[in-house]
Formats: structure tokens, C-alpha cells, sequence
């Protein structure tokens, strides 16, 4: 017998105690908690994202659609950036000010490589108001999961209020689980040394989330 | 299990022993004390977190109930998207599969994410009896590891050292393993988290095989959650061409929208967040659909039993299964935060170890027996656990087992225990107890959290619990206040038996 049959065959004889509900997952689960937490309007949830986000000591910055690359050049020279990595959808517009080095995202180049990229600018799939959390899904304006994780600047640009919700709930259902997904909620943290909070162990040290108003 | 530390005394010896250690002690009260009183705030924060807390139990109760038909979807799920599933009874199987695994790749070192299930099984002992060198990269264990030292904590492993012990390991070993400390490295918090940065990414950048566990894996759609703080999990579950990711068989969820119970309850009681910093989901690899070119390309899923099917077996004292691994109840346990992680000899430490390690490697060994004791039976734990274990029932029940014997199954078989003579294990515990509470402080603890938290109880206990109740001075549900009892009985001198 192999483990595989092993296996199942000790989990059913373990259950045999237990009386068979053959009713659907739906009704065996009690879903009475919340969907979202509180009552907000848009700009309220907008403006809790930006709260939480710098909470968790993410450096937030808003802006409108047209100011965008303006703010976007700006903060990379704040940074002292001399080369960016930038996915392959990315808006155009959005780095058209920026002096430093423009990397195109590709599946051919190497951790060292992108270790020696000071930053990457990226959008995201959605985020998460109530917990302070961007999340990217590989889509084409994101990149793959090694751009935003080996270079030590990250600016994410979330557009408001169409990637915005409210809660966790929310979000996973606006997910797509067959892609790759990161939730990213402030910098890199440890608080393995007597529980001191440290930023930026191994991700990027330093996060920027430019919430845009498009509308 | 093989993970028991070699040569481990019984709780009661090994914990007088960390009693005696002032700095263990001082390390452990300050970190136990910061994340419970952080803890509450972000449980408070969610008006709805009995409901959470409910449906997170009927998860999993569901989950195990039906557990072979989640195994058999998530094997289905994930080979379907390109991942390879294999199956472990135990320590051994799973040690040689993933041995295999890594000899296959031609490498000979592999970087790992923080996995209690690969430490249950010894994992990096195996791997470097075969020549293969596992470096740990969460800071916690990396410190446990320079520092040839055992984890503590499930959460914060290295949480019984401080910053200066932490700066000498630093300084003396980790030119052994890599790149040395920087020069004239100090003990502050931030230079001690940058010099493991430097040490660790060199070994991530040219690492081609990477370990790690789950938090979940999702079985409609194969997908697999690892929640972290540092980064270090990001790293190794995308830079890596090959990922061996070995998981324990209750850590099935049966569908996306469950996630979204568990996210919520995990960070917060864990790291007392509202979310840690980083959490990876991926979906084998992607199967050239959505993350083509994304993360390894190879994707390997040990399923291991180990002792789970053993404990699903018992009526009681399954629900431990129910465990995220939280930590939420060692840091509230009064036991736990005056005798620390390594007096109870397991990976698992703390009330949940309690229940677990006995029942994952039955109780044959003088340690194990006396696990169960390991508690003051103040109901902390319970009432902070964010799936409802309710641990001082187990307790119960694993010390009716220990001093009555009974039915059991161990590796898939039924066997009738034997009790243990002369009562040896509730006599060895008593002792114990008496160390845990000469202090008014401990007593206190228990005593607020025990009236707190009393009429969630059940009364009296069910199943074979229910003769225990019946006939000893040892409620599990204290009808007097913890205090009272103490006092009344001297921690059960004269009153227990
Ligand atoms: S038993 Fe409950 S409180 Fe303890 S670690 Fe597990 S889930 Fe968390």
C-alpha cells in the first residue's frame, strides 16, 4: 500500500465515529460576520486607506491623474534613484518625467541583476482600506512577483477610488487566485529582537503609495 | 513525531530548571506582556470577532470531518496546475521525499522559509546528514540556528534572547555560515536586522531550491498562502527555481472565500496587526496561464501526516487540529510565560503543545505524559484562540489518558494505553504546578482571565472527560475563581487527588 492510501484510509477509519452530512459547504459554515467594518463613504474609506497605510509606516502621497508623473519623478529623485524597474503594461505617462534609468521588466533578468535597481514603480490590483494593504497580482502594469521585492524603493501607484475597498472580504473576491498574488501592508518588518519593530529586512525598505484621483 | 528534542527531562524538570534562568525569564515576561496587551487592541478593532472566531471553527471542524475528500481536491487542484503531489506518513517518508527532491536539482544548499512542520520532522538535521545545507532566513530562526539553539515560540522563536545575546551569536557565528557581522556591530534592534539582511541575501540571490511550509492550502483552487513579516518568505517562494513546500494535511481550507476569515483572525492574533507585512499565494506554477515566468518553476507539495490522522482519530481531542498557530495562547498562558518554550520539549510549545505534541506522538515518553499537566487549567487560552480549541478539555482528557490508559490509535492502529503507574505523571505534574504559581502575579493573570472567560465553558465535560469532572478538585471549567481554588487546595497538595 502506498502512503497516499495509507493516508486516506487512517483519515476515514479516524472519522468513523463521525455521523455523514451529506448537506452542501455553503450551509455548513455561518458566514453572520461582516462583510466590511463600519460605515464609510468613498472618500472616508479612501482616507482610511491612507491612514492605515501610514500606520504601518508606508509614505503616502496622493495626487491627481495629471500630476502623477510629476509626483512620480519627484519622489525617485527624493530617493536618489539612478535606475528604475518598470513592468511591462505600466502606463507610459506615468514615468515620462523621470530622469533615472528606465529597466524593462523580463523574465530573462537575473536576482543580481535587479539587486543592483534602486527602484521599481508599479500599480496594483487592489487595496485594502481597513487593513492597509496593497495587493499585486502579476498583472502587466505589476510585474512580476522579483521586481517589487529585490530593489529597496517601491512606489505603488493605487488608482481612487476604483482599486479601493473597504475590507478583506472584499477584496478576495475581487481576486483571481490562479495568479500570483502579494499583499503588501507597509515595508518589510521584524520584530524578532525583543519585539522592537525594524523596517526593511529583506523586501523593499521603503514603500510609497501614491493614491491617484481619477475620476 | 520526531521531533522531540533529544534527551528532553519532563516538563516539570526542564521547567524548574527555566524558572531558575533570571534573563530567560525577564526576555520572555517583556515579549508575552507586549503582544497580548497589543493583541486585544486589534481584536478590539472588529466589532464581529465571536462570528469570526465561529466560523473559523466550523471551517476546519468541517474540513477534518470531510477530510479525505479535501486532500484528494487539493491533490487534483494542484497537479492540475502544474505543481506535483506527494504523500508522507511520517517524519521519515517526509524527510527522505524531500531529500530526494532537493538531490534531483543537483544542488546541494536550499534556503528555507519559517515552517513549523519541516522543524516537527527535523527536516535540516536530515538534509545535512545527506550533505545538503538548509538555511533558515526567517531572523528569528536564523538566530536560533547561528546560535545551535532550539526555537521557543511558534511565532517568535528566538524570543527568549535579547539583543545583546543576539549581537554575540551574531558577531561569533556568522562568518561559519556566510558572510560575517559587520565590523564593531552594536546591539541595537536596527543594525542586528541590517547585518542579518547583508548575511541572508547573498545566500537568497543565488539560491535555486527553496523549502518552505503553508499557512493554507485552498482546495477548490490549489492555491497556497504563506503569511510572513520580513520578506524572507517572498524570497523564497519567487526567487528559487525549484519550491518544496511541505504541509501538514490540516492545513486544507476548502475554498477562496474561506481566506477571508482566516486573514482577518491570523495577523490579528499573532503579530497583533491588522495584517503582517507580506502574504504569498500562489497556485503550482501557474500552469502557463496566469504567472508564467512568475516564481519557481517547479513546484513540489509533501503532504504529511505524521500523527494527525492519529489525533483525528480521538473524539476530543481533534480539535487541535483546528490550530492556525497563532501563538495567541502562549502568550497569555501563565505557565508558558514562567517556564518558556523549551521546557515542554516540542517544536509546539505553550498550551497548544500541550495538546498537540502528545497526541501527535502519543504518550509513551515521560515527557509527553506530563505535557498535559503543563497548565494551570485557567482557560486563557481558550478564550484567546481564534478557532475555539478549547484547550483545557483536551487537557483534561490527555491526563485521563495518561492515569487511566484506554483506547487510542497509534500509526493507524488501535492499541489500549496502559496507565501510567503509581499515578507517576499527576504526581510529577503537582510539583510542577507549584513552581508555576508562587508568585501573586502569575495568579492573578489566571484568575481574571479565568472569571472572564467562565461562562463560555461547558459545565461539565463530555465524553470519558465527564468522570474526571465528576470525581477530582480539578474542574475544567473553574466554578470558583482560579485564586480561590489555589488557596483552598495549594495548587492541588492536598486537593487534586
Ligand atoms: S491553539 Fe488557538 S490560540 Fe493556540 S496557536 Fe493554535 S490557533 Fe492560536
Amino acid at each position: 500500500m502506498n502512503s497516499r492510501e495509507r493516508i486516506l484510509g487512517r483519515v476515514r477509519r479516524a472519522l468513523a465515529d463521525v455521523p455523514d452530512d451529506a448537506g452542501p459547504y455553503e450551509e455548513a459554515v455561518a458566514r453572520d460576520y461582516l462583510r466590511e467594518h463600519g460605515h464609510r463613504s468613498v472618500p472616508e474609506t479612501v482616507d482610511l486607506l491612507a491612514e492605515n497605510l501610514a500606520d504601518y509606516r508606508a509614505l503616502v502621497h496622493r495626487c491627481t491623474d495629471g500630476e502623477l508623473p510629476e509626483l512620480v519623478a519627484r519622489l525617485l529623485s527624493a530617493h536618489g534613484s539612478g535606475s528604475v524597474v518598470v513592468p511591462q503594461g505600466l502606463p507610459t505617462g506615468w514615468l515620462e518625467a523621470v530622469d533615472a534609468a528606465l529597466v524593462q521588466d523580463s523574465a530573462a533578468s537575473t536576482a543580481p541583476e535587479l539587486d543592483r535597481i534602486d527602484s521599481v514603480v508599479t500599480g496594483c490590483a487592489v487595496a485594502v482600506a481597513e487593513t492597509g494593504t496593497i495587493v499585486l497580482d502579476g498583472s502587466s502594469d505589476q510585474g512580476r512577483r522579483r521586481i517589487t521585492l529585490v530593489p529597496d524603493h517601491h512606489i505603488c501607484v493605487v488608482r481612487v477610488p476604483d482599486q479601493v475597498v473597504s475590507s478583506v472580504p472584499e477584496a478576495l473576491g475581487r481576486l483571481d487566485p490562479k495568479r500570483p498574488l502579494t499583499w503588501i501592508s507597509g515595508p518589510s518588518a521584524t520584530s524578532d529582537i525583543e519585539l522592537d519593530r525594524v523596517e526593511g529586512v529583506h523586501g523593499p525598505r521603503t514603500l510609497e503609495v501614491v493614491l491617484v484621483d481619477g475620476s | 513525531m520526531s521531533g522531540t528534542f533529544v534527551g528532553m527531562p519532563a516538563f516539570p524538570v526542564a521547567a524548574r530548571e527555566a524558572v531558575g534562568n533570571e534573563t530567560l525569564r525577564g526576555n520572555l515576561r517583556h515579549a508575552t506582556h507586549t503582544i497580548r496587551d497589543k493583541r486585544a487592541r486589534a481584536v478590539a478593532e472588529l466589532d464581529d470577532w465571536a462570528a469570526l472566531r465561529e466560523a473559523g471553527k466550523q471551517i476546519k471542524d468541517h474540513t477534518l470531518r470531510h477530510l479525505d475528500r479535501y486532500l484528494v481536491q487539493v491533490e487534483e487542484a494542484v497537479t492540475a496546475a502544474g505543481g506535483t503531489v506527494h504523500w508522507a506518513a511520517d517524519a521519515d517518508e517526509a524527510n527522505e521525499i524531500v531529500t530526494r527532491l532537493v538531490q534531483e536539482t543537483g544542488e546541494s544548499e536550499v534556503v528555507k522559509v519559517k515552517s513549523m512542520a519541516t522543524q516537527e520532522i527535523g527536516l535540516n538535521e536530515a538534509l545535512e546528514a545527506r550533505g545538503i545545507h538548509a538555511y533558515e532566513t526567517d531572523l528569528a530562526e536564523l538566530i536560533v540556528q547561528l546560535g545551535k539553539d532550539r526555537p521557543s515560540h511558534i511565532l517568535v522563536p528566538a524570543i527568549h534572547r535579547n539583543r545583546g545575546e543576539i549581537r554575540d551569536i551574531f558577531r561569533s557565528e556568522m562568518s561559519e555560515w556566510g558572510r560575517p557581522a559587520p565590523e564593531n556591530l552594536t546591539d541595537t534592534p536596527a543594525e542586528l536586522a541590517e547585518a542579518a539582511r547583508l548575511h541572508l541575501r547573498e545566500k537568497f540571490l543565488r539560491a535555486k531550491v527553496g523549502i518552505s511550509g503553508a499557512n493554507f492550502v485552498v482546495a477548490e483552487t490549489g492555491t497556497l498562502v504563506v503569511v510572513e513579516s520580513e520578506g524572507n518568505g517572498r524570497m523564497c517562494l519567487t526567487l528559487p527555481e525549484t519550491l518544496i513546500s511541505v504541509v501538514g494535511i490540516e492545513k486544507i481550507v476548502p475554498t477562496w472565500q474561506d481566506l477571508e476569515v482566516f486573514l482577518q483572525t491570523l495577523p490579528r492574533s499573532s503579530t497583533a496587526e491588522r495584517m503582517n507585512p507580506y502574504t504569498s499565494m500562489w497556485t503550482g506554477t501557474g500552469d502557463g496561464r496566469a504567472g508564467e515566468g512568475d516564481g519557481p518553476r517547479t513546484f513540489h507539495l509533501v503532504l504529511l501526516d505524521n500523527g494527525r490522522t492519529d489525533t483525528l482519530a480521538d473524539e476530543v481531542g481533534r480539535q487541535a487540529l483546528r490550530c492556525i498557530r497563532c501563538s495567541a495562547c502562549l502568550n497569555v498562558c501563565p505557565v508558558y510565560e514562567r517556564a518558556g518554550g523549551h521546557a515542554y520539549g516540542s517544536v509546539y510549545p505553550g498550551p497548544i503543545g500541550a495538546i498537540l505534541s502528545p497526541q501527535l506522538r502519543g504518550t509513551g515518553s515521560e515527557i509527553d505524559a506530563s505535557l498535559p499537566y503543563a497548565s494551570s487549567l485557567c482557560g486563557a487560552c481558550y478564550e484567546v484562540c481564534p478557532v475555539a480549541i478549547d484547550i483545557p478539555e483536551v487537557l483534561v482528557h490527555l491526563r485521563e489518558r495518561v492515569v487511566q490508559g484506554g483506547p487510542a490509535v497509534r500509526q493507524g492502529n488501535r492499541v489500549v494505553l496502559k496507565p501510567a503507574r503509581g499515578h507517576a505523571a499527576e504526581r510529577a505534574a503537582m510539583r510542577a504546578a507549584q513552581w508555576a504559581f508562587t508568585r501573586p502575579g502569575a495568579l492573578r493573570t489566571g484568575q481574571r482571565l479565568a472569571s472572564r472567560t467562565r461562562r463560555l465553558h461547558p459545565r461539565t465535560l463530555p465524553g470519558p472527560g465527564r468522570a474526571w469532572s465528576g470525581s477530582r478538585d480539578l474542574p475544567a471549567v473553574p466554578a470558583e475563581p482560579f485564586r480561590d481554588w489555589w488557596q483552598r487546595t495549594r495548587g492541588g497538595k492536598d486537593g487534586a487527588k
